[in-house]
């Protein structure tokens, strides 16, 4: 039996020490500084808008961790000593390991604007950034959340549900476009703008201004703008937080570096979650960080199976990824660039604007699925994509992909329909289940008008 | 690059609307004028009085209500409801519960103190069946019309799920008609006041001998209808509907307990206890309700084959006494009347014989499952929490399994709210169900 000593409870380092004892009888300890229990990290912000409290993001109630034998330590670890194998916390205790693994997370980028260290200035990452956000908001006129990415979106979510006006600004010209392609980008602003938000495209932060008591006052942007504000939500980006290996010489660039089977290059210690650089020499770029709350989680998975006996190579498989833009909900599976260079793409509009399918096809196979406020089922989506299906056949099949509550609008016909516009070709529906063959009726009606 | 031409913003902060105002002061007044009828006052003009304050009060309740769809674009409603008192077990919360109760021990062991009331409905009563109201005449009203302006709200509410409008649309038809209409005009042409949409075990009447007896000695062909009725529903029915598609068909789209809980109690719902405890409690209570229920059937029917002798007059008890605790304390004072304290489904969860067999049908032998879609779960517990019935629907979720719950009404508010769209309620092959 070994001494298995986790650093970090979030998903990745919660995950493992689950998969550990499901595999084992390993001694496990987890060491966490910034809350006494796991807790949901993307549901912080529903905790904020008063949807939840902060006790019902935690996903397991308080006493499964000594049921399952799995021992809690709320303290932060300072050093590592691996020839001793030593990890001394801020307590003074000191804890010895036989394997340790890392899963510190990440630290928000702060990019060094004029008056990022103002009061009513921050990111939003931890429990107590949210308490410190829960301060710093209230009795405000306006907000300004800086950075165009899935974090800023939420934050000015968050201020929109207790009502504060909010201004946001995004560097690039249309919203989260490195990553959305460009009908997905507009569709997102208009919903932005029609939520009441002041959206900002190609603006940047310049200068953040402060007041006498030295908290913000108003931000000045690129085009000269002045906006005035009592708070300034920073959400430039996370960077993984390797502050723990210091000293100890576990490798490290961007964040703490790992093989495929996620360890670093100190043997019994690995790293897993948002903290870790995965180094896969056949791969472009050669090393990746992934931030992801399920990157984090497979990876937890699969340090558990190295180390209860099976080395176990981290694979991500196929892409997929999901979030909610106020009410749009984002469903991503398989790989849909921002701009198609040789892949073709189909992309369909519901006249609402606020719903849309895209699927990303090469001559050969469907390689991707974008949705907005559709819901598509993973399962289906992957196996297509593994199976190197046609698009044919994927449109023959879509409504089996469909994952809507029953009574809601399908849109496969329209799907078709496009498809043999765009392409000249015939795609042969494959017979619908439903009650006296209305709905290919009404497809049919509608295919033909 | 300069493609992003769109439309001016508009802002849609929500405002407190004039129209709110006037709804909620007409509710007031509504409310006021009919029970100070409860003294007499309006002898002379009955009918106006009491059409005139009900309608007053449930046309404000509507007026107050429509604004809401100005609450912003479609979508989940739940800012702030952790907040508010209301919804989150404050003083608001405490004293409409503190309401709730004392209405109902009044309704059930008091009556004489709802007499002024009562009578007031005696007008719309005579319309309806031609006798005077009793107690229950003016709970039916007041319930009916609780379903029917809360059923608005929460179709606003949920304007973005043709899911939830659908159901909520069901649970107020059949309330209106077959729990309301349909008993009362069957009244007033001298028939049986019967409830088509209620079976054995939650209406014993349906199964218990001396009311079968009774209802088969009735003249004419509907009562015949009636007996066969509750019984082919109660025994193939509702085991064929389950089967086909969960318990939901009954407790989200028919019974009027369901209706209430859904309307009235949508506010509550995150009250529910989703400990491991609370499941292990539900599950005793349950189905010792259930058992006890089935064992008095049988016992009734024994005794009545044997012409009384098994028990004499100790059935006599057994019936008046399950009617006190599980009939009145339980389905009404804690049901309805902890609400605010405990979410609306109380009495569905921990009470209801009625959602006990349905659900071990559910369970055992039925094509309905929530299917959790792939890994997208991210745990965030909204799932868990706007569960009315206490299921921890995230610890199923985040481990891509399906949930195949006997408690589920499949009321599919999980599913709504569920902000990566991992959940949804479907029917399929027995084969599998459980894992994905
Ligand atoms: C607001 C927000 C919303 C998000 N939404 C989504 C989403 O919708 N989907 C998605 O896929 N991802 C989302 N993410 C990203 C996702 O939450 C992270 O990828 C994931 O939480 C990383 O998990 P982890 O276990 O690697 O690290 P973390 O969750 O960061 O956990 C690491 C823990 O270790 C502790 N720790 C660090 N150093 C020490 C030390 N030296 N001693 C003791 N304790 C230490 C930290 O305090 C922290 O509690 C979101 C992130 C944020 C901030
Ligand atoms: S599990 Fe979902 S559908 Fe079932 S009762 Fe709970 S919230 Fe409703
Ligand atoms: S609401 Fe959805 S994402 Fe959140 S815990 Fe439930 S299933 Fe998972």
């Amino acid at each position: 039996m070994n001494h298995i000593v986790i650093i970090g409870n979030g998903i990745a380092g919660i995950t493992a020490a689950r998969h550990i004892r499901k595999l084992s009888n390993h001694r496990i300890t987890v060491i966490s500084g910034e809350t006494p229990y796991f807790f949901s990290r993307p549901a912080l912000m529903y905790a904020f808008m008063g949807h939840l409290k902060f006790e019902h993001t935690k996903p397991y109630e308080d006493w499964f961790w000594a049921k399952n034998r799995i021992e809690l330590v709320q303290d932060y670890a300072l050093t590592i000593d691996t020839v001793l194998k030593h990890v001394y916390l801020q307590s003074g205790n000191v804890v010895q390991y036989d394997i340790l693994i890392l899963a510190t997370g990440s630290l928000p980028n702060k990019l060094g604007w004029i008056g990022q260290d103002l009061g009513g200035v921050q990111g939003l990452y931890s429990k107590q950034d949210l308490d410190l956000m829960t301060v710093n908001t209230r009795d405000i006129s306006r907000g300004v959340v800086v950075g165009g990415g899935l974090i800023g979106i939420e934050v000015a979510e968050m201020l929109h549900s207790r009502k504060i006006p909010v201004t946001m600004l995004v560097r690039e010209t249309s919203y989260w476009n490195s990553v959305l392609p460009l009908e997905e980008s507009l569709l997102i602003n208009r919903h932005i703008r029609h939520q009441g938000i002041d959206l900002h495209l190609e603006t940047e932060l310049t200068e953040i201004l402060p007041d006498v008591h030295n908290r913000v006052r108003a931000v000045r942007t690129n085009k000269g703008d002045e906006f005035t504000c009592e708070f300034v939500s920073l959400t430039a980006g996370v960077h993984p937080n390797i502050e723990i290996t210091h000293k100890s010489g576990i490798a490290t660039e961007r964040g703490i570096l790992v093989n495929e089977y996620l360890e670093t290059s100190t043997p019994n210690v690995y790293a897993i979650g948002d903290c870790a650089e995965i180094v896969s020499e056949d791969s472009t770029p050669k090393s990746r960080v992934e931030q992801l709350w399920y990157t984090g989680e497979m990876q937890g998975e699969t340090v558990a199976r190295s180390i209860c006996g099976e080395r176990t190579k981290y694979e991500r498989g196929i892409l997929f990824n999901s979030a909610k833009f106020f009410d749009i909900e984002y469903q991503t599976y398989g790989s849909v660039p921002a701009r198609h260079a040789d892949e073709k793409s189909l992309y369909w509009e519901h006249p609402d604007r606020r719903r849309s399918i895209r699927i990303v096809y090469t001559s050969e196979q469907v390689i991707g699925f974008n949705l907005l406020g559709i819901r598509y089922r993973h399962e289906i989506c992957k196996q297509w994509i593994a199976e190197h299906r046609s698009i044919e056949y994927v449109l023959e099949h879509l409504d089996q992909a469909n994952f809507d509550p029953e009574f809601f609008e399908r849109f496969e016909q329209e799907m078709i329909v496009l498809f043999e516009k765009q392409t000249g070709k015939k795609i042969h529906l494959r017979k619908q289940r439903s009650f006296f063959g209305f709905k290919k009726f009404l497809g049919n009606v509608r295919a033909s008008v | 690059m300069n493609l992003i031409q769109i439309e001016i913003p508009q802002p849609t902060h929500p405002k407190e609307s004039i129209m709110k105002k006037i709804g909620l002061a007409m509710f007031a007044l509504g409310m006021l004028v009919f029970l100070s009828g409860a003294t007499g006052a309006f002898e002379n003009i009955k009918l106006f009085y009491c059409l005139g304050s009900l309608g007053l009060a449930a046309l404000g309740g509507v007026l107050f209500i429509l604004p809401s769809r100005n609450d912003g674009l479609p979508g989940i409603k739940n800012n702030g409801v952790m907040f508010r008192a209301i919804s989150n077990r404050g003083a608001l919360a405490w004293m409409t519960s503190v309401f709730l109760t004392g209405f109902y021990i009044l309704l059930y062991w008091y009556p004489e103190y709802l007499k002024g009331l009562i009578t007031s409905t005696d007008v719309i009563s005579f319309g309806m069946t031609g006798k005077a109201a009793t107690q229950w005449f003016l709970y039916g009203t007041i319930y009916t019309l609780a379903i029917l302006v809360m059923g608005m709200k929460m179709i606003i509410k949920y304007r973005h799920s043709r899911y939830q409008i659908v159901r909520t649309i069901s649970v107020m038809f059949f309330q209106l008609v077959f729990a309301y209409l349909i008993p009362h005009i069957l009244e007033a042409f001298q028939q049986p006041e019967y409830y088509f949409t209620y079976f054995w075990p939650l209406k014993t009447s349906v199964l218990f001998p001396n009311d079968l007896q009774w209802l088969k000695s009735q003249p004419g062909a509907l009562p015949q209808f009636m007996v066969f009725w509750g019984v082919i529903m109660s025994i193939i029915g509702v085991p064929i509907l389950t089967y086909f598609f969960g318990k939901r068909w009954y407790c989200s789209y028919v019974c009027g307990c369901g209706g209430l809980a859904e309307t009235l109690g949508d506010p509550y719902r995150q009250n529910s206890d989703k400990s491991l405890k609370s499941w292990k409690v539900e599950r005793w209570m349950v189905h010792s309700v259930l058992v006890f229920i089935t064992v008095t059937t049988g016992l009734l029917w024994a005794n009545s084959i044997y012409g009384g002798e098994l028990l004499g007059s100790a059935s006599m008890y057994f019936s008046r006494w399950y009617g006190f605790l599980i009939g009145a304390a339980f389905s009404g004072v804690i049901g309805v009347g902890f609400y605010p304290i405990m979410g609306a489904r109380v009495w569905c969860r921990f009470g209801c014989p009625q959602a006990a067999i349905l659900g071990i049908f559910q369970k055992y032998f039925s094509r309905f499952r929530i299917t959790t879609n792939g890994s997208q779960c991210i745990s965030c517990g909204n799932c868990s929490t706007y569960c009315e019935m206490g299921i921890d629907v995230r610890a199923y979720a985040q481990r891509g399994e399906n949930i195949v719950r006997a408690s589920c009404v499949g009321c599919g508010v999980c599913s709504s709210v569920c902000p990566r769209g991992v959940l949804n309620l479907e029917n399929g092959p027995v084969r599998g169900r459980v894992s994905t």
